[in-house]
């Protein structure tokens, strides 16, 4: 196994040298006992599953580009990567905080029921589908079918919004800046309160980003989905 | 003069075969309502079943082994492919997936300790994993299913094995749907949706669509257990033959088929009796799968849907299945549409309550209600304190103990001295429709419909 030390507490993973079985073992099992709180991971090169389940307050930074589900189901993590991540970035999270420096591919952040997610650039098809709790602050646009039956958590979008945003949305809500190319089923722009400017300044600063609140609308469900009724014309 | 008309007396009293009373009573509820009809259980249709073949037990051409003397194995190892630590258990008869939720946490509880007692696996369902079962249970599968609710990372570790849920016999290609009178304070709280909604999962996974994605999920799977616990892949019976062969690339350790008749909770009545295929005709197809990729015996088949009684489970071990799991049938076990519900050791009448929504033991389907009569699927607090645990893990107990003395009966009258033995030539059919689905030939015949070009 390659692994060079770099100090006491930091570790790097060459995952061109070292199988990711490796790097995922080691941030599940030997983190436990030792002392390393912080991992870098060089030359992922676009892999799959890279420091997923975590569940250990480390900060594991990615230099490059990683493949589906990086730091999926995490807890208590901090992981940073410098590139673009693929499909369901984060997903699943419980706690902790994501951040993806580059473009985030579909389905970033799906389930995530606690913990921030913040995307550089651009997001997928799907971000925050089924979203059960988390914080997901995009700074470029998101795809289609973002925030689709979104239950619970909050996202923001700095950009604009394809089709069919906030479908079928629960309790999440969701802040957007740009452009909506149109509105899913049962989702409704309303007024921004005090408390929604509030806690939208405080996810914008801790995404580091410095757009105006004001300048974001709000968009919840209107709940007409929430019981069977024979008016709702096959919209469910 | 006055002419009266011919009478014809029984034409004028004739029934429609096409229009019959049920059809018509159906048609004048859609016009009154507007909605679709929903209900739970399965397919009430007669389909061609495991009751359509018939074993040949040992006689001159073959031996058979005594019973209660010889000894029949009925161990059974799953997720054998890849996992550090496959599941091991007493017999080849596990419980299906149902949710806390659908089900009550006294039943979930009933569930565990019955399997534990009897060295089986237990499963969650929709809305994520209870502390009553995971404590009673020794050996239990955890669901990943679309919705998600209640998914958690610590409850993926703390599980014996991985089901990812793509479908289910009742509703192959349905979300779950879980009616807002079974969404009370502790059910909403798991599920992270408002209390009382009209729940309606997604039918899809929110992070993967098509098979070369699921194989990177399941390796997700397996890099957060570290490779340690069985991946179980379950589809709704429809295209079987073409869907075990994907799961089986995506790299599933078991393959879950769950037929026609299974059960559900709450589906539209449509999607009950309308979609996919019986599970007579789904083992045979998966069984081919597994043989024509050459791993029978690598990747384990479970078989679900319908399955009632040992006859039945010998049967699906017969044709190719290496376990099966039981979901409706455990719910009769508990005493779904039985007369009476136990109370203080007391059986007391629950008639009432089945006429109160409309039905009547033998017949009821109100699982959706929540207002189950006996205790079983409901989440009301006063209902489900119609079923102990203590009665239902006795119940459930009696139940796989039977099904599996039943088993053996069958294994050793066929000269099997494990029940994996069974095999498709210990099996004839008794209609053409079972022997063309089921492959093995007519009764009294060597004839296979459709097999050598007859």
């Amino acid at each position: 196994m390659e692994r060079v030390s770099t100090q006491m507490t930091a570790m790097e993973f060459d995952l061109a040298k070292t199988p990711l079985r490796d790097l995922n073992q080691f941030l599940h099992r030997e983190l436990d006992v030792g002392d390393t709180r912080h991992v870098d991971v060089v030359n992922p090169d676009g892999a799959h599953n890279i420091a997923v389940g975590l569940d250990a307050p480390i900060t594991v930074e990615v230099h490059g580009h990683a493949g589906y589900y990086a730091a999926g189901m995490n807890q208590h993590a901090t992981v940073v990567i410098h590139g673009s991540a693929g499909t369901g970035v984060a997903e699943n999270m419980m706690s902790g905080r994501v951040h993806v420096k580059g473009f985030a591919s579909n389905g970033a952040g799906a389930t995530a029921h606690g913990g921030l997610l913040v995307i550089d650039g651009d997001a997928g098809l799907r971000c925050g589908i089924s979203l059960k709790g988390a914080d997901i602050v995009v700074g470029g646009s998101v795809g289609s079918f973002s925030g689709f039956m979104a239950q619970a958590g909050r996202m923001v979008i700095c950009g604009d919004a394809g089709d069919a945003l906030g479908d079928s949305l629960y309790e999440a809500v969701i802040y957007i800046q740009g452009e909506v190319k149109s509105l899913g089923a049962d989702a409704q722009f309303e007024p921004m309160t005090d408390a929604d400017l509030g806690a939208l300044g405080e996810l914008l600063r801790q995404a580091g980003l410095d757009h105006d609140p004001a300048a974001f609308k709000r968009i919840a469900s209107a709940r007409t989905l929430y019981h069977w009724n024979a008016d709702a014309n096959q919209e469910y | 003069m006055d002419i009266k008309p011919v009478a014809f007396k029984r034409l004028s009293l004739e029934e429609s075969a096409t229009f019959d009373r049920a059809t018509i009573d159906y048609i004048q509820k859609a016009a009154a309502h507007g909605l679709y009809e929903i209900r739970g259980l399965g397919a009430k249709r007669a389909l061609p079943h495991f009751d359509d073949l018939l074993f040949l037990a040992g006689s001159l051409s073959r031996y058979p082994l005594e019973g209660y003397r010889e000894k029949c194995v009925t161990k059974t190892v799953l997720g054998t492919r890849f996992a550090k630590k496959p599941i091991e258990l007493a017999t080849p008869i596990t419980i299906a997936g149902m949710s806390f939720g659908a089900l009550s946490a006294n039943v979930k509880e009933s569930l565990g300790r019955a399997a534990t007692e009897i060295g089986t696996s237990t499963t969650t369902g929709d809305g994520g994993m209870t502390p009553e079962e995971r404590n009673s249970s020794k050996t239990l599968v955890y669901q990943c299913l679309p919705s998600r609710y209640g998914f958690k990372p610590d409850d993926v570790r703390r599980a014996d094995a991985i089901e990812v849920v793509i479908g289910q016999g009742a509703k192959p290609g349905g979300g779950g749907m879980l009616l807002g009178q079974k969404v009370n304070p502790r059910v909403a709280k798991m599920r992270t949706l408002p209390q009382g909604v009209d729940q309606r999962s997604a039918c899809r996974h929110p992070d993967w669509t098509g098979p070369d994605d699921l194989a990177i999920k399941i390796q997700e799977l397996r890099e957060i257990t570290d490779w340690e616990k069985p991946i179980y892949v379950k589809v709704g019976a429809t295209r079987v033959f073409n869907d075990v062969k994907l799961a089986v690339h995506a790299g599933a350790d078991v393959v879950v088929v769950d037929g026609m008749q299974g059960g559900t909770a709450a589906t539209q009545t449509c999607y009950i009796e309308h979609i996919g295929i019986p599970t007579l005709a789904a083992v045979r197809q998966a069984v081919d799968a597994l043989e024509d990729l050459n791993m029978k015996g690598k990747v384990q088949l479970i078989v679900s849907g319908g399955i009632r009684s040992g006859a039945d489970v010998a049967k699906a071990l017969a044709m190719g299945a290496d376990a099966v799991a039981i979901g409706q049938g455990i719910l009769f076990a508990l005493g779904c549409n039985s007369e009476t519900y136990i109370k203080d050791g007391q059986a007391i009448s629950a008639l009432g309550d089945y006429d109160a929504i409309g039905t009547a033991p033998g017949s009821c389907h109100h699982c959706h209600t929540g207002r189950c009569p006996v205790g079983v699927t409901t989440q009301d607090s006063v209902l489900e304190q119609r079923l102990q645990p203590d009665v239902g893990a006795k119940r459930i107990k009696n139940y796989l103990k039977t099904l599996t003395m039943e088993l053996t009966t069958i294994a050793r009258a066929c000269g099997k001295q494990n029940v994996h033995h069974l095999e498709r030539e210990d099996l004839v059919a008794l209609t053409l429709e079972a022997a063309a689905m089921a492959r093995v030939p007519l009764a009294g015949t060597s004839w296979i419909p459709g097999v050598g070009g007859r």
